[in-house]
């Protein structure tokens, strides 16, 4: 209990100080997830819509494939990153290792899977309910994908919103991929681990505390706008 | 440009579903100009009529054609829902969407949708969400995107079922103009009364065959059939 309040105590501490290393890591924290969470959309809502809209040979398996992937463990693709981009490996070459683009890199492999089901669960309902409407209306495929997209897009918020909270809470994959490099890769994460393992329990908890609530801001902050935008319907 | 489309003919198509035949063998041909009434029981193959012509059943025995290429003829066609698709945008942009898909830009297809929404009796809910109407507005929407795009030919499948006898008045007055400038009609009813307003030829459908096919002044007098003479009697057909 006393660690609790200690933490906490911490938390106000750091945030009324306007501490510059916290806001370092914050706004570090923040770059990596949100590009995350940004390429992972691009791809994975219109995989989601790819697959819920067209028949093809694979798609079953696809489907299942995606579904296991959306399990995968950090830690493994943490590995994998790490071994594709050391120095021997085959993206050696591009000195990636311990920067914060190798942790974005493990981030949207992550979420990727994440995001792209939820969407693909989102289209699948509503092209079931748009099917035969917009098979009468001579749609190309491009439009209905558009169309699904579009008049899907709630439900799409909230699956990147998903991968954004996946995101922004994993420590496994990017200190494996970042190294917690004071300056140049710690984040929220990987120094919660750190002090953790110095036992400092009072500075881990308070960023603790402030990781909680940067994330409830902004799935808050997103809900708010999207919702003057629908005149609050849902 | 109707002339260009028809005649329509059906050459013993047959429609299954779920493992059993739910409509044909069908053999005819729909021609002409004016409006072809479909009649029959709940659960005779209306619908499933509707839907073959115009594309979304295919014929698993048999063939539909149209005179010309399937996809320009579907291209001027329109077909409304006997339960009304909802599509998640206001109002306005449902009746624009087929506009927009079409090629139209926005601005232009909104002004077009808005004068539609006007004739329907819409013109108060333009920005209202359409899955918020209640089921008679929702089938006037539906008229409206059918309408917006001035088809060729229109499938109706029970276009008023929801509505009550103004409002059923209204639209038949928007069909019947949309007659006068060239639509084609072909429209599923249970209603007797309104099929004998509207129909210049009459299809009686039952258990998933067609048993009339007449012009509608000698349908009722004297219907091809006796599921249709006991039909129009108000008899129990099954
Ligand atoms: N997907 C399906 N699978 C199995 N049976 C079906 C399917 N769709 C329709 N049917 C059956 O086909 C028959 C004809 O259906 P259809 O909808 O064409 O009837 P309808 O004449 O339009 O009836 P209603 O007046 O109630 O609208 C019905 O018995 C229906 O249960
Ligand atoms: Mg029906």
């Amino acid at each position: 209990m006393n660690d609790l309040w200690r933490g906490l105590s911490e938390a106000v501490r750091l945030i009324v100080s306007l501490d510059a290393a916290l806001i370092e890591i914050v706004l570090r924290s923040l770059q990596v997830t949100v590009s995350a969470v940004l390429i992972a959309s691009l791809i994975g809502l219109p995989l989601g819509a790819l697959i819920a809209v067209n028949r093809f040979r694979f798609r079953r398996a696809t489907i299942a494939l995606l579904n296991a992937l959306m399990g995968l463990p950090p830690v493994v693709v943490g590995l994998i990153v790490y071994i594709l981009l050391s120095r021997s490996g085959p993206f050696g070459v591009l000195g990636l290792l311990f920067t914060p683009t190798a942790m974005i890199i493990a981030q949207v492999i992550i979420i990727t899977p994440l995001i792209a089901s939820i969407a693909h669960q989102a289209i699948r309902d509503l092209w079931a309910e748009y099917h035969d409407l917009l098979i009468s209306l001579n749609t190309t495929k491009r439009q209905r994908m558009a169309t699904l997209i579009w008049d899907s897009r709630r439900s799409l918020l909230t699956a990147s919103l998903a991968g954004f909270g996946r995101a922004i809470g994993e420590v496994g994959a990017i200190m494996i991929v970042g190294g917690n490099i004071d300056h140049v890769t710690r984040v929220l994460t990987t120094a919660i681990a750190l002090e953790t393992g110095k036992g400092d329990f009072g500075l881990a908890l308070g960023l603790g505390f402030i990781l909680i609530a940067l994330a409830i801001v902004i799935n808050l902050t997103i809900h708010t706008i999207s919702q003057t935008e629908r005149g609050g319907r849902w | 440009m109707v002339s260009d489309l028809l005649p329509v003919t059906a050459k013993g198509a047959v429609v299954r579903k779920g493992g059993k035949t739910i409509l044909g063998p069908i053999d005819l041909a729909i021609s002409g100009k004016g409006t072809t009434i479909v009649m029959g029981p709940n659960g005779s193959g209306k619908t499933t009529l509707l839907r073959l012509l115009h594309g979304l059943d295919r014929a698993r025995d048999g063939s539909v054609s149209w005179n010309g290429a399937r996809e320009d003829a579907h291209a001027a066609q329109a077909f409304i829902f006997q339960t009304p698709k909802m599509m998640r945008r206001s109002v306005l942009d449902n009746i624009a969407y087929p506009l927009r898909v079409r090629g139209a830009s926005r601005k232009q297809a909104r002004i077009k949708a808005e004068d539609w929404a006007t004739r329907i009796g819409l013109g108060d809910a333009l920005n209202r969400d359409a899955q918020a109407l209640s089921g008679g507005e929702r089938q006037k929407l539906a008229l409206a995107r059918a309408l917006v795009t001035e088809p060729a030919i229109l499938f109706l499948d029970e276009p008023t079922t929801n509505l009550d006898g103004g409002s059923t008045r209204e639209i038949e007055d928007i069909l019947s103009q949309a007659l006068d400038t060239g639509t084609r009609l072909i429209m599923a009813t249970h209603d007797i009364g309104q099929a004998r307003r509207l129909a210049d030829e009459v299809i009686f459908i039952h258990r998933g065959t067609m048993s009339a096919h007449q012009r509608a002044t000698a349908f009722f007098e004297a219907p091809a059939s006796q599921s249709a003479a006991a039909y129009l009697r108000g008899d129990i057909v099954e």
